[in-house]
């Protein structure tokens, strides 16, 4: 349980942090993302550079995150999903848009009031092996935070160093150690230690059981679980598996080529997918239920994501778009770039045929979950119906034999 | 109420105290029999360095040359030179020259190198674009032409050889420095230096440069073994020590050659002097090379 200790040593967060969160989901969202584009340009020549275009990771991105709740956020390598994390961080400077953390734009901040910030959100990393210092010992890593930010006298760190280390599941003794000493999943508590060391709002976890065993994975997230509850914090689960942010997050945002292309509360997202793309990832799960299982459809998308340097015109999905082969070719979807929109209670989505998507053969396949995952009032697929309805030119049917 | 239950993960590791990273790496390099090889030829190299007043039977400038290209043996165990001194006193004072011109000229490089390369690797940009054909440029010349350039041009003297070594070296250690740090700046424990806030004069020197270091450790190894080649190098091709009397390997060497059939010792022990200080650097560097690694454990 909580170690009653904690949060002794070093300052509280702010007042008006903890004020809202008794407010909870009700009160102002911790962070609101709004139209946010990060771009990297690409440049040509070696003294003088010349600005020849731009790679568009993230391309006009609207979310909130509400205090206390997980947000999940996937999509393929590439998509921008990392980019928009740190950019949340501040990381990376936003070219346009702008990120308010509590109220505060963060975009417009530099210099001290930036680090200030920076106490109230941390970051957890992909790889436990690339992001500890390996000159440094597990102790040094977790209490350098306070360093930086001169929190407590050098004994006091020491102290709050030990109580991290047990809070994350690791021997108090162990802050004399080198990275080196530890497994991976030991060195991604070191990670989560560091990033709880000044009781941050937020937390970005960047793909944080990606690089660990599964048999770990499981670990990690009901730390990050555990964590959540004990202190209050809010965090953007970023990652590229839908099964496991499904069963951590309370919202999913679906991201591809730089925009969010579905936000829903992840039951609806699991239970009523409305993107195409959305019903694609998810056909790509696996169902702990052989008799389901057997009569899964993959749905099997055509090419490669296109670069984010040359997005496609119109729906930056339409290329790949079984939908929209299905439907016909409809032009509309070269031509207009759909917008972000809310289709049912708190689901939105950004495709203009969504509520082609509500009810099809593909959304009724992918939803076969076991009972296990609340099913609603979404009725299972029947074996046989995919197979008949579905149009074969246009999606790819391939039983997972 | 107490702290969560250490899970049996800790277990494994438990039973043994954590070990420091130099002191870790020091135990790898003791079971490296080469290195170990190295460090006895260093040994000896610098044992007769520092105590060539003490151990050498003579001056290193005393002779007649009554007793001119005597072969070794008896009095005299390496043989006398063309001016009758005793080579092995000669050898052993040489040994003072290679020494201290190697280690200051690597000093010297290491330094303008290490700035040059802390400045591209750090800053980024058109300073690193601007540094980097500097030292594309200067690597492209061979370092002995170069080495001989800067003394041709600076005059002969030892501190003018020392520069002239040094700046051989320099670029080598720039662009090692700048290579390192370019691949530190992207790696997830710098970023994550900078998501806590740390100040950048922070992230290069808690983060960067120790990280950087055992690159540069093993580089300046190495290039005392080239510095000592090179410094003979230079006193050989007569562009050594002004006094032409200073016990120098390089200028003991061109002083003989004309000798090679007479008195062939006095090519191959001075010789025999440069290739083991030289192999010695070598294999400690390729010692250190491999137990500085932390990823390559034990």
């Amino acid at each position: 349980m909580i170690d009653p200790n904690l949060g002794s040593v070093v300052a509280s967060p702010t007042p008006a942090g903890v004020g809202s969160n008794e407010v909870d989901g009700a009160g102002r969202p911790l962070v609101e993302v709004d139209r946010l584009k990060v771009y990297f340009p690409i440049t040509e020549g070696l003294v003088f550079e010349r600005h020849i275009g731009d790679v568009q990771a993230v391309d006009g991105v609207t979310f909130s995150l509400r205090r206390g709740e997980t947000l999940g956020l996937v999509g393929e390598s590439g998509c921008g999903k990392s980019t928009t994390g740190r950019a949340i961080i501040r990381l990376y400077k936003p070219t346009e848009g702008s990120i308010s953390f509590d109220g505060v734009d963060l975009t417009t901040l530099s210099g001290d009031q930036l680090r200030r910030m920076r106490r109230r959100m941390q970051m957890i990393f992909q790889d436990p092996y690339a992001s500890l210092n390996p000159r440094m010992t597990a102790g040094g890593i977790i209490g350098e935070p306070l360093e930086i930010h001169g929190i407590g006298s050098g004994g006091e760190r020491r102290e709050r160093v030990r109580e991290l280390l047990a809070t994350v599941g690791l021997n108090p003794d162990f802050g004399e150690r080198y990275p080196h000493e530890f497994s991976g999943g030991q060195r991604q508590r070191i990670g989560v230690a560091r990033a709880l060391a000044l009781n941050p709002d937020l937390i970005v976890a960047d793909e944080p059981i990606s690089a660990l065993d599964v048999s770990i994975q499981a670990q990690i997230i009901n730390l990050l679980e555990r964590l959540q509850g004990q202190f209050d914090l809010t965090y953007l689960f970023i990652a590229h598996d839908l099964s496991v942010v499904r069963h951590i997050s309370d919202r999913i945002a679906v991201m591809y080529l730089g925009r969010i292309v579905e936000l829903a509360p992840s039951r609806d997202l699991n239970t009523r997918p409305l993107h195409p793309y959305t019903v694609a990832l998810l056909s790509a799960i696996p169902i702990p239920d052989p008799a389901i299982e057997s009569r899964r459809r993959r749905i099997i998308l055509k090419g490669d994501v296109p670069s984010p340097a040359a997005p496609p015109e119109g729906c930056r999905f339409h290329t790949r778009c079984w939908l929209r082969e299905k439907l016909g070719n409809p032009e509309r979807c070269v031509t207009e770039d759909p917008a972000l929109r809310l289709i049912e209670t708190g689901h939105e989505a950004a495709c203009h045929f969504a509520e082609d998507v509500a009810g099809s053969v593909e959304q009724q396949q992918v939803v076969g979950r076991p009972a296990s995952r609340p099913r609603s009032s979404t009725p299972v697929a029947s074996p046989g119906d995919g197979a008949a309805a579905g149009d074969p030119a246009a999606v790819q049917q391939i039983p997972t034999a | 109420m107490a702290a969560p239950a250490i899970p049996a993960t800790g277990r494994a590791i438990e039973v043994r105290a954590s070990r420091g990273l130099w002191r870790d790496a020091m135990r790898r390099l003791l079971r490296n029999k080469p290195a170990l090889l190295g460090l006895l030829f260093i040994g000896i190299f610098v044992f007769a360095a520092v105590f060539a007043p003490l151990i050498a039977p003579y001056g290193p400038l005393e002779g007649t040359l009554v007793q001119r290209m005597k072969p070794p043996g008896g009095a005299h165990l390496f043989g006398t030179d063309l001016q009758g001194r005793d080579e092995l006193t000669r050898i052993l004072y040489g040994a003072q020259v290679s020494l201290l011109a190697g280690v200051a000229s690597v000093i010297m490089g290491l330094s303008i190198g290490g700035i040059a390369g802390a400045l591209a690797g750090g800053l980024g940009g058109w300073v690193d674009s601007v540094l980097m054909r500097v030292v594309d440029v200067m690597l492209s010349i061979p370092g002995i032409l170069l080495a001989i350039g800067i003394v041709a041009w600076l005059d002969r003297g030892l501190p003018q050889i020392m520069f002239a070594v040094a700046m051989t070296n320099a670029p080598i250690f720039a662009r090692i420095l700048r290579g390192s740090l370019l691949s530190l700046r992207n790696s997830d424990y710098v970023t994550a230096a900078q998501s806590i806030g740390a100040p950048p004069s922070r992230i290069l020197l808690r983060h960067m440069l120790p990280n950087s270091l055992t690159a540069l450790i093993v580089a300046a190894t190495l290039a005392l073994a080239t510095a000592i080649i090179d410094v003979a190098g230079l006193g050989f091709l007569g562009l050594g020590p002004p006094d032409p009397r200073t016990p120098e390997w390089g200028t003991m060497l061109t002083d003989s050659t004309k000798f090679l059939r007479q008195a062939p010792w006095l090519i191959f022990l001075p010789g025999l002097a440069i290739v083991i200080s030289a192999i010695g650097f070598n294999l400690l560097g390729d010692g250190l090379r491999e137990s500085l690694d932390p990823r390559l454990k034990r």
